[in-house]
């Protein structure tokens, strides 16, 4: 007992006479490489213009069309997703973990890398893409392309959050459904997932943060053509390579903003169980 | 509507093997030692678990057997079941809760709300209705459970451990509303507990269950005061008496038992063996009760000594092999065996 009860009693004293000044150091730079960007960011923006560059209709198209590409980009992540996520974390089959290891990909694969590979299975002579052109079904260049992008790199957030709450939830549950003369499928909708709600919330924030942000991939697979494919980011560059820095900087700003939001919407839900 | 069932299940360590036959009426409570094999036999009941071996029938129905590949699945079977921590559904009023199986079974919304409603009053917890199942009491939730598994008109009522998540004040009082309950359920019914008290106040028979086989089934009494294993003397190792309340006082036999609470009628009075302190001549201590006995026998398990006196009042003692030593304690030795009102537990018999 005396030894776990030592360190709880050390935890409320003061800790910093124990930190080495290096440690201090270092970890004070890290938060100010984080922080002056933003600050950076503030300080720049415009903030008289900030009305006259969000009402422009170049901007409007660019914010509407990241808002439904997003937005659809989720609703897939969400269809798919789901059961997905619970044949990962309830059924055993051989190459669970081959299916694991390829969901989590786009996640580490460099955005870029991922549109490339969209082209060449899509893509107008794309080893599927080819058979969809015949069908009438272009992606590149079109608003589809857009959302197929963003589900691509955005989806595994998702599917790992979920899957993980599908994991904890207590089974025990889902006994008590049935014997009550609930069907398997009545069970999942009525019971299971009512019960891994904040982790749904939370996975569909965190796509959709990841798919309204997306950039390398959407650029490279579904191009950049305004009111089609020319998503937030995708202007925000175009416009700071262009003269208008200003616009740049507000858009930005917005990004940051709606990124921070989702911040606080997920801050004890999800950011705890990292 | 009665059970009939040889249920027979691979575990990890052991086969499940248990024959039991409840009736129509009747309650059947299943007592055995953690790992016994209890919530497993449950979950082949229910149909949460395939049987390996062995048939199930319900009001002879076969629900389960494997020599005929038959099999039916929980949520076609009439079998009721209170959990274990009641599993009430977090996310639902316990209206809801207990109109779920109406629903899930075909019901309109409103006809399972109505048919829910009355339900819940029935276990009187009407006033609850639009609680959600985090905001009761323990007790609370154990009806909302009852009348969840009621609800569906089982023909077979299995009830794990209902009392065990109750301290004891709560556990008295909602044992007497449980048995008031299960008097109007016309099935057959199943309880497993480890409890002794559950089996003699609510149970018709126990049957008794030890690494998957059954060691003893029977009437209560009957079991208990013959027990045929370790655990069901351990179980019968507590000192119950039945006896007619008055007041503090309990008359038992031509002995009477000082409590520290008021009751009244039949009543049944439990002093645990290490409540008991011997005393090798008459104590002046502020012990309400001292009886005189004869040590009868004495038991060595675990570092500690269960003595057993005769006398008019018959009682277990447990002491330690020091204390043990010190009085000096042989058989045939007369004693005094004093206990604090405040000790003895008493349950409406």
């Amino acid at each position: 007992m005396a030894t776990r009860t030592a360190p709880a009693a050390r935890r409320t004293r003061p800790t910093t006479d124990r930190v080495p000044g290096v440690v201090i150091a270092g970890a004070t730079c890290a938060v100010l490489f984080f922080a002056i960007p933003l600050l950076g960011l503030v300080w720049r923006a415009p903030w008289s213009a900030a009305w006259d560059v969000l009402s422009t209709p170049e901007a409007r198209t660019a914010l509407r069309l990241s808002i439904q590409t997003s937005l659809s980009a989720t609703a897939i992540a969400l269809v798919l997703g789901v059961p997905l996520a619970w044949v990962q974390a309830r059924v055993a089959y051989p190459g669970r973990r081959v299916v694991r290891a390829l969901v989590l990909l786009p996640m580490v694969l460099p955005p870029v890398v991922g549109g490339v590979a969209l082209l060449l299975a899509l893509g107008r002579h794309g080893l599927v893409g080819q058979y969809l052109d015949h069908v009438g079904v272009h992606l590149p260049f079109h608003f589809g392309g857009a959302v197929l992008a963003e589900t691509f790199v955005a989806m595994p957030f998702l599917v790992l959050t979920v899957e993980a709450a599908f994991r904890s939830t207590d089974r025990r549950f889902e006994d008590a459904a049935r014997t009550l003369g609930a069907s398997r499928l009545s069970v999942f909708r009525r019971v299971t997932l009512p019960m891994i709600r904040p982790s749904l919330v939370a996975g569909a924030l965190l796509c959709w943060a990841r798919a309204l942000g997306e950039f390398g991939a959407t650029i490279t697979f579904a191009g950049n053509a305004p009111g089609k494919t020319q998503t937030l980011p995708l202007f925000v560059y175009v416009t700071l390579e262009g003269a208008n820095s200003d616009a740049a900087i507000i858009l930005s700003l917005v990004l940051v903003a709606v990124s921070l939001a989702v911040l606080v919407a997920l801050r004890d839900r999800w950011l705890t169980a990292l | 509507m009665s059970l009939d069932a040889i249920v027979q299940v691979a575990l990890e360590d052991f086969t499940l093997d248990v024959e039991l036959h409840v009736d129509d009426g009747e309650l059947l409570a299943v007592l055995g030692p953690n790992g016994a094999g209890k919530t497993t036999l449950l979950h082949a009941l229910s149909g949460l678990r395939p049987v390996d071996g062995g048939r199930i029938a319900i009001d002879a129905t076969v629900v389960d057997d494997p020599a005929t590949a038959r099999f039916v699945p929980p949520e076609q079977r009439s079998v009721g079941v209170v959990f274990q921590d009641y599993l009430l559904f977090a996310h639902l009023s316990a209206l809801d809760n207990v109109a779920f199986g109406l629903r899930a079974r075909g019901a309109g919304r409103s006809a399972a709300r109505a048919r829910a409603h009355a339900l819940l009053t029935e276990v009187g917890m009407h006033d609850k209705a639009s609680s959600r199942p985090r905001e009761l009491s323990g007790g609370q939730a154990q009806r909302v459970a009852l009348a969840r598994a009621l609800a569906i008109e089982p023909a077979l009522l299995l009830l794990d451990e209902p009392l065990a998540a109750l301290d004891v004040q709560v556990r008295v009082e909602t044992r007497h509303q449980l048995r008031d309950v299960l008097a109007r359920f016309p099935g057959a019914r199943i309880l497993v507990t480890h409890d002794p008290i559950d089996a003699l106040t609510l149970a018709d028979r126990i049957l008794i269950m030890e690494h998957g086989r059954v060691v003893q089934v029977g009437r209560a009494e009957d079991v208990l005061e013959r027990p045929r294993s370790e655990y069901v003397a351990e179980l019968a190792g507590v000192n119950l008496y039945r006896g007619r309340a008055d007041g503090c006082h309990i008359a038992v036999g031509r002995d009477v038992v000082t409590v520290a609470d008021d009751h009244h009628g039949d009543v049944l009075a439990v002093i645990p063996p290490h409540a008991v302190v011997l005393h090798t001549a008459p104590p002046e201590s502020s012990a309400r009760n001292v009886w005189p006995g004869t040590i009868a026998g004495m038991e060595r398990y675990a570092g500690r000594v269960r003595v057993r006196l005769t006398g008019t009042l018959p009682i277990v003692a447990e002491v330690t092999v020091a204390a043990a030593t010190d009085l000096g304690l042989v058989e045939g030795m007369q004693l005094w065996a004093a206990v604090k009102a405040t000790e003895i537990e008493v349950h409406a018999a």
